[in-house]
């Protein structure tokens, strides 16, 4: 089916926010192309379990789309126009299923060594529309916070290798409560700015008790049974899937109506963001240090915070996936040294994460490890690359940066 | 020390040609990452410290290629077979198939007349169980390369005994943990293969303590090919390092560590085996590389699929019989180069290969 084809009818079983945009902006979607319409409707189907900052995302981009003449967004098509498309793929139901369109793309992409022509054309098409939609500044500077390295006694490298040519090294912090300061600056940002989903705990370890209200929190042992129960459907589904890329499908495909029993449903939003984090990360159900730095970047990604504070934990060790699948229920020895590394690695990754955001040069990054005296802060104001070995506490560091 | 920094140090030590035997003596034995390794983890300054082997005793006596680029899928068992072929091969990565062009093990066989116990694969998983042999036409079966999986050997020696001791060696696919490929098409015997290389669960038993990774089994029955076997033509694919895929960067530190171990292991035995001492050339090479910190869609390390520079860009080391030592070259070069430069150097054309020799060792 062409784009040019479209019915409001045909997006009759769309969740209702998802129904309306799609038919108030029928008029653009049918002179999309064919490759780039079922990508903007496999967001447009989710809409009503976005983040706010996503709407806004799609919002705009159908703004920009809506205000281009018919020479423009032709001219926009061209590059994805000239990308070529088999009949299997042209069949697909890809309004129904715009996500398996995306996926049987993506393969004939890889298969016909059209990769690159995407690459090029997505790049030109994004670049188009941040010209003329500029992403919004946030209300305040961004604060990422991480604690790296619960339970290590010594570290058996030097810490925040990668961070450091960015900000400056602190070799003298005083550690004690700091985990208590680091929550209250994340508890008190919330209350003086006030944002859905603006301001993040994740947690790698047990749950603690929530926050603040608006903190939105999550954490790794406080998702166990959402998580056993993803792992009990990759078992059952593992067998029935035909293959990898079977699976991959049924696994994105899962719903939260599936995981009532463990998971609290009450907001839909969060519903569905949790569970994509077992059903779409890999690693996440296994790994508690790939749970914070796989919810971490999704969080960055889609929801856009003002705040965050991400706490790594010791992950288990390493066991064979079968092992793993069969059994997580057993007490698994834990890997302190080895979940430090993957933490160190992590916290470049979510600072990387929020550098992606609007105004990044604005934000503030502050590294921890735990109880120790080192950390790493990368904020306007500071030196790249420089250390200090200056004694100072970290509700110090904060109020400087912040 | 940076990857092209040894340019500096271009020392031409052209071989003398005399002491070369000829190319039907001449063997090479081919190491590759089924699970790509980074540069920022290996050979840029913060990696090095993770390949001692490879930088401080391999190197020097190597042709270092730089930039070896892949423009093909980038899943493993594709990719290697793109290596073996000299074709960017193009079916699925999960499924179990041949490759669709002639692989060196045929064109070697055929073009060489030689027996089937002179080319070996040692791969890691079921994935890989048809690499051996294309489905071409004029080559295919009966001319391929046997294909050892030594966790499927592993598991017939532990057929109907307590397995749990051996689980860490069974892993198969890091990128698709829980499927794994019907097997077809490799009718290699177990039981007389364990035979020859004198195999036993009880050498099992007693090499499986020290045996940490697949990788680890892997090399072990590779060494036993090399021993009983002296294949003219062997391919060892290690895969430890895709344990990335799970996101723990540790991990996959500790595969990239092994790997480099492992391939010194494998160069002492070729430098110590009468039968490979002087006449062999030894290949290693990631099949790709992994997605790059700043892109955008992907997680660095953990996966390969953006397509990005740097998961389609690895590095080769050439060393041994008529390999210039302590060179680098910095031109680039294709992954699917390979296939043509073991024919150059093992005396058969790779002819249906869209890659070239690779004249800095041929």
């Amino acid at each position: 089916m062409q784009p040019s084809k479209i019915k409001a009818a045909d997006f009759g079983h769309y969740p209702p926010l998802a129904r309306q945009l799609a038919i108030e902006n029928l008029g653009i979607l049918r002179q999309l192309s064919l490759v780039l319409a079922p990508l903007l409707l496999q967001e447009v189907s989710a809409y009503d379990w976005k983040f706010p900052a996503e709407r806004q995302e799609i919002d705009a981009q159908f703004s920009y789309l809506g205000s281009l003449t018919p020479q423009e967004l032709r001219d926009i098509m061209k590059p994805f126009a000239a990308i070529q498309v088999s009949s299997v793929l042209s069949d697909i139901d890809w309004i129904t299923y715009p996500q398996v369109f995306s996926e049987q793309l993506s393969a004939a992409l890889w298969a016909t060594g059209q990769v690159e022509a995407f690459r090029e054309a997505s790049i030109q098409y994004v670049n188009a529309y941040h010209r003329l939609h500029p992403p919004l500044s946030p209300p305040v500077p961004r604060l990422t916070m991480v604690i790296i390295g619960q339970g290590v006694t010594i570290a058996s490298f030097p810490l925040f290798r990668k961070l450091r040519p960015y900000g400056v090294y602190y070799s003298a912090i005083q550690p004690t409560n700091g985990r208590e300061s680091l929550v209250r600056a994340l508890t008190a940002r919330a209350n003086a700015h006030p944002m859905a989903y603006g301001h993040w705990c994740v947690d790698g370890g047990e749950p603690n008790e929530p926050v603040a209200t608006g903190v939105t929190s999550i954490s790794y042992g406080g998702l166990k049974k959402l998580r056993l129960a993803v792992v009990e459907k990759m078992r059952t589904l593992g067998r029935e899937s035909g293959g990898p890329e079977g699976l991959q499908k049924m696994m994105r495909e899962l719903d939260p109506s599936q995981f009532k029993d463990t998971d609290d449903a009450t907001d839909p939003v969060m519903s569905r963001f949790r569970l994509s984090i077992f059903s779409e990360g890999s690693g996440t159900q296994f790994y508690s240090t790939t749970f914070a730095e796989w919810t971490a970047r999704e969080l960055f990604r889609r929801a856009q915070p003002l705040s965050a504070l991400i706490r790594f934990a010791p992950r288990q060790v390493q066991l064979s996936f079968d092992e793993m699948i069969l059994d997580q229920n057993g007490v698994v020895a834990v890997d302190p040294q080895g979940s430090l590394m993957d933490a160190d690695i992590g916290a470049f990754y979510i600072w990387l994460n929020q550098r992606r955001l609007p105004e990044n040069e604005k934000s503030v990054f502050l590294g921890w490890f735990e109880d120790h005296p080192e950390a790493v802060m990368i904020a306007p104001h500071g030196s790249p690359g420089t250390e200090s070995h200056e004694q100072v506490s970290l509700d110090e560091l904060l109020r400087s940066a912040v | 020390m940076a990857v092209g920094s040894y340019a500096a140090r271009y020392l031409p030590k052209l071989p003398s040609g005399r002491n070369t035997p000829p190319k039907s003596k001449r063997k090479v034995v081919v190491v590759t990452f089924g699970g790509g390794a980074r540069d920022e983890e290996t050979f840029a300054p913060g990696g090095q410290e993770n390949i001692p082997e490879l930088l401080h005793t391999l190197i020097p006596q190597a042709t270092f290629f730089t930039r070896v680029m892949n423009r093909g899928i980038l899943g493993h068992y594709v990719a290697t077979a793109s290596l073996a072929t000299g074709v960017y091969e193009r079916f699925n990565n999960f499924a179990a198939v041949c490759p669709q062009n002639p692989t060196v093990f045929e064109y070697f066989r055929k073009d060489r007349r030689r027996p089937a116990s002179d080319a070996w694969v040692v791969a890691p998983s079921n994935g890989f169980n048809r690499i051996g042999e294309s489905d071409n036409s004029s080559y295919g079966s009966g001319f391929g390369a046997g294909v050892v999986l030594p966790k499927l050997l592993l598991a017939q020696f532990l057929a109907g005994k307590d397995q749990s001791f051996y689980q860490h060696l069974l892993r198969d696919n890091y990128e698709a943990p829980f499927y794994t490929p019907a097997l077809a098409g490799n009718d290699l015997d177990l039981n007389e293969l364990g035979e020859t290389l004198q195999l036993s669960l009880r050498d099992f038993s007693q090499h499986g303590v020290q045996l940490t990774s697949p990788d680890e089994l892997s090399v072990f029955v590779a060494l036993r090919i090399m021993q009983h076997y002296a294949p003219s033509m062997l391919w060892i694919t290690l895969h430890d390092i895709d344990v990335a895929h799970a996101g723990a960067f540790s991990l996959y530190i500790d595969g990239i560590r092994r790997s480099d171990r492992l391939c010194r292991q494998i160069w002492d035995e070729i430098q110590s085996n009468p039968e490979y001492a002087g006449k062999t050339t030894l290949f290693i090479a990631p099949d790709f590389g992994r997605d790059g910190d700043d892109t955008v869609g992907g997680n660095g390390f953990q996966h390969h699929r953006t397509g990005d520079i740097a998961s389609r860009t690895t590095w080769m080391m050439v060393l041994g019989l008529g390999v210039r030592e302590n060179v680098v070259v910095d031109r680039l070069v294709q992954s699917i180069d390979l296939a043509p430069t073991l024919g150059a150097i093992c005396g058969f054309t790779a002819q249906m290969s869209h890659g070239a020799p690779l004249p800095e060792v041929t």
